[in-house]
C-alpha cells in the first residue's frame, strides 16, 4: 500500500520535474538582423519568452508532444514552426519578414505638402493652423502662401506657384474642380476664398508633380478633403468688425448622420468708416453667405453633400490714369452657388469606389464707367479711355462627375483608375455682344502605387483628356518615386506632363488652340517626425505652347522655371512655440500674351521667405501669432506697340515686399468645468509696421505716367468673437494637458 | 483494496488534470501579477505583457490576461518604453480588443481603453486632444455605465485633473473631490476574485496627500 502511494507520488513528481526541457534560439529578420522584443510562444500553453537585444531567447517547458511554436513582432509577419517536445532540449531559429504597413510605409513627398492627421508623420497645416496663421485671417490661400513655392501676390487672388499664373493653380474639393474658389472683386485688389478652413480635414498643397487623378492645372493643385461627421451637435454665432454669422450643426443620436446650416453676412461699412480706404467705395462691399450640408455614414463608407450660396455687391471709383479729371468707376454684383456631393465606399474584396459630382453656377454683373467730377458717365472721344465704358453680364456653369475605382493589390499596393466628365458653359454679354462657350471635357486616368518594400514606392500613372471646345486630345504620363533614407528621412522624385486648355478670355477670340503644357521634374529630400519637418526641394519646369495674343492668337509661347525651396517646422525646441520658416528661390522666364520675348513675369519674385511663429500662453489662455513675409521686388513692364510688334518701353522692379502680421486668440472659457459655452476672441492686424507695399505699376496709354499698385489700405484690422454651444471642448482641453 | 487504490489513483489523476487547469491558470496569473509588481525595465515589462498575452491566447475565454497585457502596454506607451509610443499603444488596443471580444460589457476593460486614449493623446497633445480627449470621455462613460461601483474611472479622471494646470480647470481644486469619491469607492469595492483589478489606492493617496 505504502509502496503504491510512493509510486503514485513519484509518477506525478516525475512528470512535474524531470520532464522539463529548455527551448532556446534566435529571432532574426529576413536580412539576418537580430530582432529584439519578439514574442515566442508555445501555442496553447503559457510558455514562451521575449527575445533579447541579440535576438536570443530561452524558456523552460513541462509540455510534451507536438506543439506549434510561434514568433511574432509588431511590423513583422508572424512565423510558426511545428515541434515535437520529448526529453531533449530544443533549439529553434526564426526568421521574420517585415510586413508592408500603410502607416509605416513611405509616401511620396515630392511636390506636395500634405496637411492632415491621416498620416502619423508631422502634418504641415491643419485647419487650426490655418486660422492661427497671423497673415491669413482664416483664409486657406492666405495660410498656404506661407509655404514654399507660393508667391506673395497682393494685387490678385489666387496662388501663384513656381512661376505660374494664378489661373494655373486649381482647387479641388473631394476630387472635383471648383470653378470660382474666390469672391469676385475689382482689378488690383485680391479677394478671399469662399470656403472656410473648418470645412476640411485635409489640405494637400501640391506645387507640382501631382497625381494623374487631377488635370487641367498647369502649375499647382490645392486638394481639399471635406470633414466626415462632426464630433457633436452644436450651435454657433459670431460677431466681428466685418461680419455676423450663426449656424447649427446636428449630429444624429446614433452618430450615423449629420446636417448643418450656416448663415453669414459681411458688410464693410462700419469698418470703412473707421479705416479709410484709398478707392472711393460708392457701394460698400457686402456679402451674404448661406451654406448647408449633410453627411450620412453607410455601412462601410460615407455620403457627403455640401452646398454654398454667396451673393456679393461692391462698387468703387478710382482716378483715371490718363485724365486726372476723370474717374474709373467699377461695380460688380455676383452670385455663386456651389454644390458638391460625394460617395466613398468599400465594395469588398479590396475594391473601393469614390464617386463625386459637383455643380456650380456663377453670375457676375460688371459695370465699368468713365465718370466726370460729378460722377456722371461721360465719353471723351478717345477710344483708349472710352473703351472703359462697358457692361459685362456673365454666367458660368460647371458640372462635373468623377469616378475613381481603387483595387488593393497584394500587400499595400494599389491600382486606381477612373474617369471624369466636365461640362463648362459660359455665356458672356459684353455691352450688347453675346458669346457662348461650351466645353465637354472627358478625362480617363489610371495609376498605381507599387510598394516594393516599406522603404520604396513607385507611383506610375497617366491621364488622357479630350476637350471639345478646342477639339484636341492630350496624354499626360506621371511618375513619382520615394525611397526611405535613414529613420525619418526620404528622397522623392516626381516627373509629369501637365496640360491645361487656354483660358476663356482667349477662347472668346478663337478656338484654334492647343493645350498649354508644362513638364515638371522635382527632386525632394525630407526628414520628419511628429515635432520637426525639414524639406528641401529642387525643381525644373518647362513650359510649352503657352498662349500668345500677338501677332495672332496662338500656342507659340514658351518658358521655364527652376528653383530651390526650403521648409523647416519645429514644434518642440521652444516650449509652447510652434514656428515654421520657408524660403523659395525662383528663376523663371516666359513668353506669353503680348510679351515681346521671354521675360520674368510680373507675378514672380526671385526670393520669397516667410517666418510664422505661434505661441500659446497657458496662463493667459491666449495664443499670440506672428507672420513675417518677405519677397524681393517683382518686375514690371510697359509694352508699347509700334505697329510692328510690342517693345518694352519701360521696365523696372518694385521695392521688396515686407509684411509683419499679428493675431491673438483669447479663449476665456478654456478649462472651465462643465462650461457649455466656448468663446474665442480674435484680434488681428496685418502689416503691423505699416511698411509700404507696391505690387506693380499701371501705365497711362502713352506710357508717360505710371502709378503704383497698392493695397486699398495699408493695414487690415480685425476684431471678432466666435461662440459655440454644445461641444464640451473644455474636457478636451483638460485632457490635452494631462 | 487494490481495486480501491487503483480507483483512487484514477480519480486523483483525473481530478489533478481537471483541477490543475484552473489552478494552473490562477497560479500563472498570480505569478505574472507579482512579476508585474516587480517589473521596472522595458525588458521586464515586455516580458510580463508577453506572458499575459500567452495566457490569454491559451485560455481563450479569460478576459483578465488580455486586460493586464493591454494595461502594461498602455503604461509602456505613456512612459515611452519599447520604442514608438503610437505603436506600443496600438499593441495595447489590439490586446484590449481581444478582451472585449470575450466580455463586451466590462467596466474595467473600458478603463484600459481610456488609458490607451490618454497614451495616444500624449504623443502629440496639440493635434490630438480633440479626437482622443473625446474618445477617452466616451470610454469613461461606458466604464461608469457598466459598473457604477467601479472606482477606477474616478481614479483615472482624478489623476488626469491633478496633472492639468489650474488655469485649465485642473489642479487640486477639481481633482480632490473626485479623488475623495474614488477613495470612498475603493474602500467599498470588492473585486470578484483576487486576480481581478483592484488598483488605484496608491495614486489616490498620492493625490490626497498632495492636496491637503
Amino acid at each position: 500500500m505504502k509502496q503504491l502511494l510512493v509510486l503514485l507520488f513519484i509518477l506525478i513528481f516525475n512528470n512535474l520535474i524531470t520532464a522539463q526541457v529548455i527551448i532556446k534560439g534566435e529571432v532574426k529578420d529576413n536580412k539576418g538582423k537580430a530582432l529584439r522584443g519578439a514574442s515566442i510562444t508555445l501555442k496553447d500553453s503559457y510558455d514562451g519568452a521575449v527575445s533579447d537585444s541579440l535576438g536570443k531567447f530561452s524558456f523552460n517547458t513541462f509540455e510534451k508532444g507536438k506543439f506549434i511554436a510561434e514568433a511574432k513582432m509588431i511590423d513583422y509577419t508572424p512565423n510558426t514552426q511545428e515541434i515535437n517536445i520529448t526529453n531533449e532540449n530544443i533549439t529553434l531559429n526564426f526568421s521574420l519578414k517585415e510586413e508592408l504597413n500603410e502607416l509605416k510605409a513611405i509616401t511620396i513627398t515630392a511636390g506636395s505638402f500634405e496637411a492632415s492627421d491621416r498620416k502619423r508623420a508631422a502634418t504641415v497645416l491643419s485647419s487650426l493652423d490655418i486660422v492661427t496663421t497671423a497673415n491669413a485671417n482664416a483664409d486657406i490661400t492666405g495660410a498656404v502662401k506661407t509655404l514654399p513655392g507660393a508667391q506673395q501676390i497682393g494685387e490678385q487672388e489666387g496662388l501663384f506657384v513656381r512661376g505660374g499664373a494664378g489661373y494655373e493653380t486649381k482647387q479641388f474639393i473631394d476630387g472635383t474642380y471648383v470653378n470660382n474658389p474666390f469672391f469676385s472683386g475689382a482689378q488690383d485688389i485680391a479677394t478671399r476664398g469662399r470656403f472656410s478652413p473648418f470645412l476640411f480635414k485635409g489640405t494637400v498643397f501640391s506645387t507640382g508633380g501631382y497625381s494623374a487623378l487631377y488635370g487641367q492645372a498647369l502649375s499647382s493643385a490645392l486638394i481639399l478633403e471635406s470633414i466626415d461627421l462632426p464630433e457633436k451637435t452644436e450651435a454657433s454665432a459670431s460677431v466681428s468688425s466685418v461680419f455676423i454669422g450663426a449656424g447649427i450643426q446636428n449630429l444624429a443620436a446614433n452618430k450615423k448622420s449629420s446636417y448643418g446650416l450656416n448663415y453669414g453676412y459681411t458688410n464693410l461699412l462700419p469698418y470703412f468708416e473707421i479705416v479709410k480706404q484709398k478707392p472711393d467705395y460708392f457701394t460698400i462691399p457686402a456679402f451674404h453667405n448661406l451654406d448647408g450640408n449633410f453627411r450620412i455614414k453607410t455601412k462601410t463608407g460615407i455620403i457627403k453633400f455640401y452646398s454654398q450660396y454667396n451673393s456679393a455687391d461692391l462698387g468703387l471709383r478710382r482716378p483715371n490714369i490718363d485724365d486726372a479729371n476723370l474717374k474709373n468707376t467699377f461695380g460688380v454684383t455676383n452670385s455663386n452657388w456651389y454644390n458638391n456631393i460625394s460617395w466613398k465606399d468599400f465594395l469588398g474584396n479590396g475594391w473601393r469606389i469614390n464617386i463625386a459630382g459637383s455643380y456650380s453656377t456663377n453670375t457676375d454683373h460688371l459695370l465699368q464707367e468713365i465718370q466726370n467730377k460729378n460722377n456722371i458717365k461721360t465719353t471723351t472721344g478717345l477710344s483708349y479711355i472710352d473703351n472703359n465704358n462697358f457692361v459685362i453680364d456673365q454666367t458660368a456653369n460647371v458640372s462635373q462627375l468623377k469616378t475613381v475605382v481603387e483595387k488593393k493589390l497584394g500587400g499595400i499596393s494599389y491600382v486606381r483608375f477612373g474617369g471624369e466628365y466636365w461640362h463648362s458653359y459660359l455665356k458672356s454679354k459684353y455691352n450688347n455682344l453675346s458669346t457662348t462657350l461650351n466645353d465637354d471635357l472627358f478625362a480617363g486616368f489610371a495609376e498605381s502605387d507599387i510598394y516594393i518594400s516599406n522603404s520604396f514606392v513607385a507611383k506610375v500613372g497617366a491621364r488622357v483628356e479630350h476637350s471639345s471646345i478646342i477639339n484636341k486630345w492630350n496624354f499626360a504620363p506621371r511618375i513619382s518615386l520615394a525611397y526611405k533614407v535613414g529613420k525619418e528621412g526620404q528622397m522623392s522624385f516626381a516627373y509629369g506632363d501637365f496640360y491645361q486648355k487656354p483660358e476663356n478670355i482667349y477662347l472668346f477670340n478663337t478656338k484654334n488652340f492647343n493645350y498649354t503644357k508644362a513638364t515638371h521634374y522635382i527632386l525632394n529630400y525630407s526628414k520628419m517626425n511628429q515635432f520637426y519637418t525639414f524639406r528641401i526641394e529642387g525643381f525644373y519646369k518647362k513650359y510649352q505652347d503657352l498662349v500668345k495674343t500677338y501677332p495672332t492668337y496662338s500656342n507659340n509661347g514658351s518658358g521655364y522655371a527652376q528653383g530651390i525651396e526650403l521648409f523647416w517646422r519645429d514644434k518642440k525646441t521652444f516650449k509652447n512655440v510652434d514656428y515654421w520658416l520657408s524660403y523659395s528661390y525662383l528663376d523663371t522666364k516666359r513668353d506669353f500674351n503680348n510679351f515681346p520675348t521671354q521675360l520674368q513675369p510680373t507675378f514672380a519674385a526671385n526670393h520669397t521667405a516667410s517666418l510664422v511663429v505661434k505661441r500659446f500662453v497657458m496662463k493667459w489662455k491666449t495664443g499670440f501669432n506672428f507672420t513675417y513675409s518677405y519677397a524681393t521686388g517683382r518686375p514690371y513692364y510697359n509694352f508699347q506697340s509700334n505697329g510692328n510688334g510690342f517693345t518694352i518701353k519701360d521696365e523696372g522692379r518694385t521695392i521688396p515686399y515686407n509684411s509683419l502680421s499679428f493675431s491673438l486668440n483669447y479663449l476665456p472659457n478654456l478649462g472651465k468645468q462643465n462650461a457649455k459655452t466656448f468663446i474665442v476672441w480674435v484680434v488681428s492686424m496685418t502689416n503691423v509696421l505699416n511698411q509700404n507695399q507696391i505690387f506693380g505699376y499701371n501705365y497711362s496709354y502713352d506710357g508717360n505716367i505710371k502709378q503704383a499698385i497698392n493695397p486699398p489700405a495699408q493695414q487690415f484690422f480685425f476684431l471678432g468673437c466666435f461662440i459655440s454651444w454644445g461641444i464640451d471642448r473644455t474636457q478636451n482641453a483638460i485632457n490635452n494637458n494631462l | 483494496m487494490k481495486k480501491l487504490i487503483l480507483l483512487s489513483f484514477i480519480a486523483v489523476s483525473f481530478l489533478t488534470t481537471l483541477f490543475s487547469q484552473t489552478e494552473k491558470y490562477m497560479a500563472a496569473m498570480d505569478g505574472t501579477l507579482q512579476q508585474l509588481g516587480a517589473a521596472k525595465t522595458t525588458e521586464e515589462m515586455t516580458a510580463v505583457a508577453a506572458k499575459f498575452e500567452r495566457i490569454g491566447d491559451a485560455e481563450k475565454t479569460q478576459w483578465l490576461p488580455y486586460y493586464y497585457a493591454a494595461m502594461v502596454k498602455a503604461k509602456m506607451s505613456m512612459e515611452g518604453m519599447g520604442g514608438d509610443k503610437d505603436k506600443v499603444a496600438d499593441e495595447a488596443t489590439a490586446l484590449i480588443n481581444k478582451a472585449i471580444e470575450i466580455d463586451k460589457t466590462n467596466s474595467e476593460i473600458y478603463c484600459i481603453k481610456t488609458m490607451i486614449c490618454y497614451a495616444k493623446m500624449m504623443v502629440d497633445p496639440m493635434n490630438r486632444w480633440m479626437q482622443y480627449g473625446a474618445e477617452a470621455n466616451a470610454n469613461l462613460d461606458e466604464a461608469r455605465k457598466f459598473d457604477a461601483t467601479n472606482p477606477r474611472p474616478y481614479v483615472l479622471q482624478a489623476t488626469s485633473l491633478k496633472n492639468t494646470p489650474e488655469q485649465f480647470g485642473g489642479g487640486c481644486a477639481t481633482a480632490k473631490p473626485l479623488a475623495e469619491k474614488a477613495a470612498k469607492m475603493l474602500v467599498e469595492f470588492k473585486p470578484a476574485t483576487p486576480l481581478n483589478p483592484n488598483w488605484g489606492k496608491e495614486s489616490i493617496e498620492a493625490i490626497l496627500n498632495n492636496c491637503k
